[in-house]
């Protein structure tokens, strides 16, 4: 999913696609017959517990929902892994070339604040509700209108999402490996198609936590090697206070003050307020796709338990995401052994191949005028041969590590590509059967009717993800739309579960009206800055706000806005009987009472330790 | 993974012990012939051995700890 993807990444693989099937590109690695041992052992394996967990799989609550038996381990694991994937990898390494430590609010506070919310206090109502989805929990609250919104925006995302996964990947591989386009959609599509549509969710999820310990393996690594080669934590950060000559990488907030003060253009605000509370509420809270996973739990405990153990990985992923992107900084060099400049999305973009627009783009990086020349002449040089920003992790894994190693290394990539279309598919197949398919179209089927719909609908999620990915990838342009679909829905969505779960007098028809007119508003300013990129100073409040403001900015308004229509509506409509709401609001609802554990196994001891690491961290890194 | 069945631990332990052992055995014959790949960094630091050394161990220690055998009682 590309929600949590920095605003040039997955356009920025996507756009350049065609250009790439013209042109050759030489691949960054070349894989030994080790290596591709490796990713076939991979595939074998994967593909083999497909199979395995077929005859595990033939109740609808075992396919759609892995039998609810999952672990907090393996539900909390497969929560955080959901949002691991390769392009999430690749596309942070980049912003931390790019920014500095500031990518890292995206791991802590835009995520442990949520994790943590979602499992002490979201969760006992989804899990109480015993509701199969989010769509799910909204027709219960606010009856069919708002779930077939919210089941219909969410299944079309998915689609879109998972096709967009697998042409992301099939240009990562061209690009690192050089593999053929068509090779790389066919073996994914294939291997998802397959693991899924025969063991559902819990194949899924097994998966999702297969790629977290392959993830580990293959990329931990590289921070271990490049912080040895740059003399430890002291010797990168003098290196990069040498070559760049600012401190401003290695500060969390103290460079938050000001719009014009930070690299990234935001204000502490934005990120507090737009990043912290309404993107990361709404996504680790109400995206299904994540929250699906935490339902699978085998109790409430389990369910409370694992968003928790989540955080705690959450918080130790920039050690291979932020600090293998910083080290490129200083580590990263050409042939002729001078520092290697990485240049942004859009420069490489026009410049591989050549483009008119190659000039004008070369002016705004610091790659030095003769380099810059070099390279619009097309002369052959140890400095002329261009990477972007989001190649930072590929070209360190090949810096660092030999056969076999490699093989790991990009094996967690495919894992991750290839778990994201298997979390996007089986989240799709869900909600198409139980949000649209069973309320909408056939009401009276046998249990074993859904499970085929579900398996049926996976085939065909796959092949409409592959046609909706190459229309997209033709009809320049739409992959920005693509891109903002989750940002636009998911602001609205977190205002309107919010107050479903917390105010009792939010009625059914303030619900679907504020969802339906906060999705509304959010797209209009999205379109608005789209249309009119002056029109940002607005939105984002200030004229030295840069394009990650936007996203920040815009979630927290829509969020208000939906807040305030549901308010207004709902001041003005019948609330509904209190007896109705028992199990799905806060204060109608007795939560079910826990046996008592050691303090060791209580969630709230775990979690007043994140805390403590949480603020631990954000000091230190001030 | 909770109720019957091989438990996911198992099935990444065996991965882990296939991977790290194709890993140490290829960092041992890199070091037995001194042929490192070409642009690699710090080749002398033999990381495919004590990587592949560690992989191996962690998964040996899944595989015997989530055995099917075991974890059926």
């Amino acid at each position: 999913m590309f929600g949590l993807v920095p605003v040039s990444t997955a356009a920025g693989c996507f756009s350049s696609l065609p250009a790439l099937l013209a042109f050759s590109v030489a691949p960054l690695a070349h894989l030994r017959p080790l290596d591709i041992a490796v990713i076939a052992i991979y595939f074998g394996m994967v593909i083999w517990i497909g199979f395995y967990l077929r005859g595990r799989t033939n109740t609808s609550e075992e396919f759609f929902m892995a039998g609810r038996e999952m672990t907090a381990w393996i539900a909390g694991l497969s929560f955080v892994s959901a949002n691991l994937g390769s392009l999430e990898l690749m596309g942070w390494a980049g912003s931390a070339y790019q920014y500095g430590i500031l990518a890292t609010h995206w791991y802590w506070v835009g995520a442990i604040p949520a994790m943590l919310f979602l499992g002490l206090v979201m969760m006992p109502f989804y899990y109480v509700s015993k509701t199969h989805s989010v769509p799910g929990y909204l027709f219960l609250r606010y009856g069919e209108h708002a779930r077939v919104l919210a089941a219909v925006s969410f299944a079309l995302e998915m689609i879109l999402m998972s096709g967009v996964n697998m042409f992301a990947m099939a240009v990562v591989m061209k690009v690192v490996l050089g593999w053929s386009y068509t090779f790389s959609i066919l073996v994914s599509a294939f291997a998802v198609t397959l693991y899924v549509a025969l063991g559902g969710l819990r194949s899924a999820i097994f998966n999702e936590v297969l790629q977290f310990v392959l993830i580990w393996g293959g990329a931990l690594l590289v921070p271990i090697l490049g912080l040895i080669q740059a003399g430890g934590p002291d010797g990168l950060k003098r290196q990069i206070i040498a070559n760049l000559h600012s401190d401003s990488y290695f500060h969390l907030w103290r460079d938050m003050g000001s719009f014009s003060a930070n690299p990234m253009g935001v204000h502490w605000t934005g990120i507090v307020f737009g990043l912290g509370f309404a993107i990361s509420f709404g996504y680790w809270t109400t995206d299904f796709l994540v929250v699906q996973r935490v339902l699978a739990a085998h109790n409430l405990r389990a369910a409370r338990m694992a968003p928790i153990i989540g955080s705690f990985f959450k918080m130790a992923v920039p050690f291979i995401v932020i600090l293998p992107g910083l080290l490129g900084l200083v580590l990263l060099q050409n042939p002729d052994g001078s520092r290697m400049q990485l240049i942004p999305q859009d420069t490489w973009k026009a410049c591989v191949p050549m483009s008119s627009d190659c000039a004008q783009q070369l002016k705004q990086t610091s790659l030095s005028p003769a380099v810059q020349q070099d390279v619009l002449k097309q002369k052959q040089g140890p400095q002329t041969d261009l990477h972007s920003y989001n190649e930072v992790l590929p070209l360190m894994m090949v810096r660092y590590l030999g056969p076999g190693l490699l093989g790991l290394g990009i094996t967690a990539l495919i894992a991750g590509f290839m778990s994201g279309m298997a979390g996007n598919v089986s989240a799709f197949s869900t909600v198409w059967t139980y949000d649209l398919y069973k309320p909408l179209i056939y009401k009276k089927g046998t249990d074993s009717h859904y499970v085929l719909v579900g398996r049926v609908s996976i085939v065909a999620g796959v092949i409409v993800s592959i046609l909706a990915g190459a229309l997209v990838q033709r009809a320049h342009g739409i992959m920005d739309y693509v891109q903002a679909l989750f940002s636009i829905f998911i602001a609205p969505l977190l205002a309107t579960i919010l107050l479903g779960m917390f105010w009792k007098r939010a009625s059914r028809i303030a619900g679907f009206l504020g969802l339906l007119f906060g999705v509304v508003f959010s797209a209009s300013l999205f379109e608005w800055v789209h249309v009119y990129p002056a029109k940002l100073a607005y939105v984002a409040l200030s004229p030295d706000a840069k394009p990650m403001a936007e996203n920040v900015f815009r979630a927290l308004w829509a969020c208000l806005f939906t807040a305030i229509v549901i308010f207004v509506v709902s001041m003005f409509t019948k609330p509904r009987p209190a007896a109705e709401l028992e199990g799905l609001v806060y204060g109608v609802t007795p939560l079910p009472k826990e046996e008592p554990v050691p303090f060791y196994k209580n969630e709230w001891t775990w979690a007043g330790l994140v805390v403590v690491i949480f603020a631990a961290l954000n000091i230190l890194f001030w | 993974m909770h109720g019957s069945g091989i438990p996911i631990w198992f099935f990444i332990g065996v991965l882990l012990v296939v991977y790290g052992a194709m890993i140490f055995g290829y960092g041992v014959y890199e070091w037995h012939t001194g042929i490192y790949p070409p642009l690699v960094q710090l080749t002398s630091l033999h990381t495919p051995v004590w990587w592949g050394g560690l992989l191996t161990l962690l998964g040996v220690f899944y595989v015997l700890k989530f055995r099917p055998v075991r974890a059926a009682k």
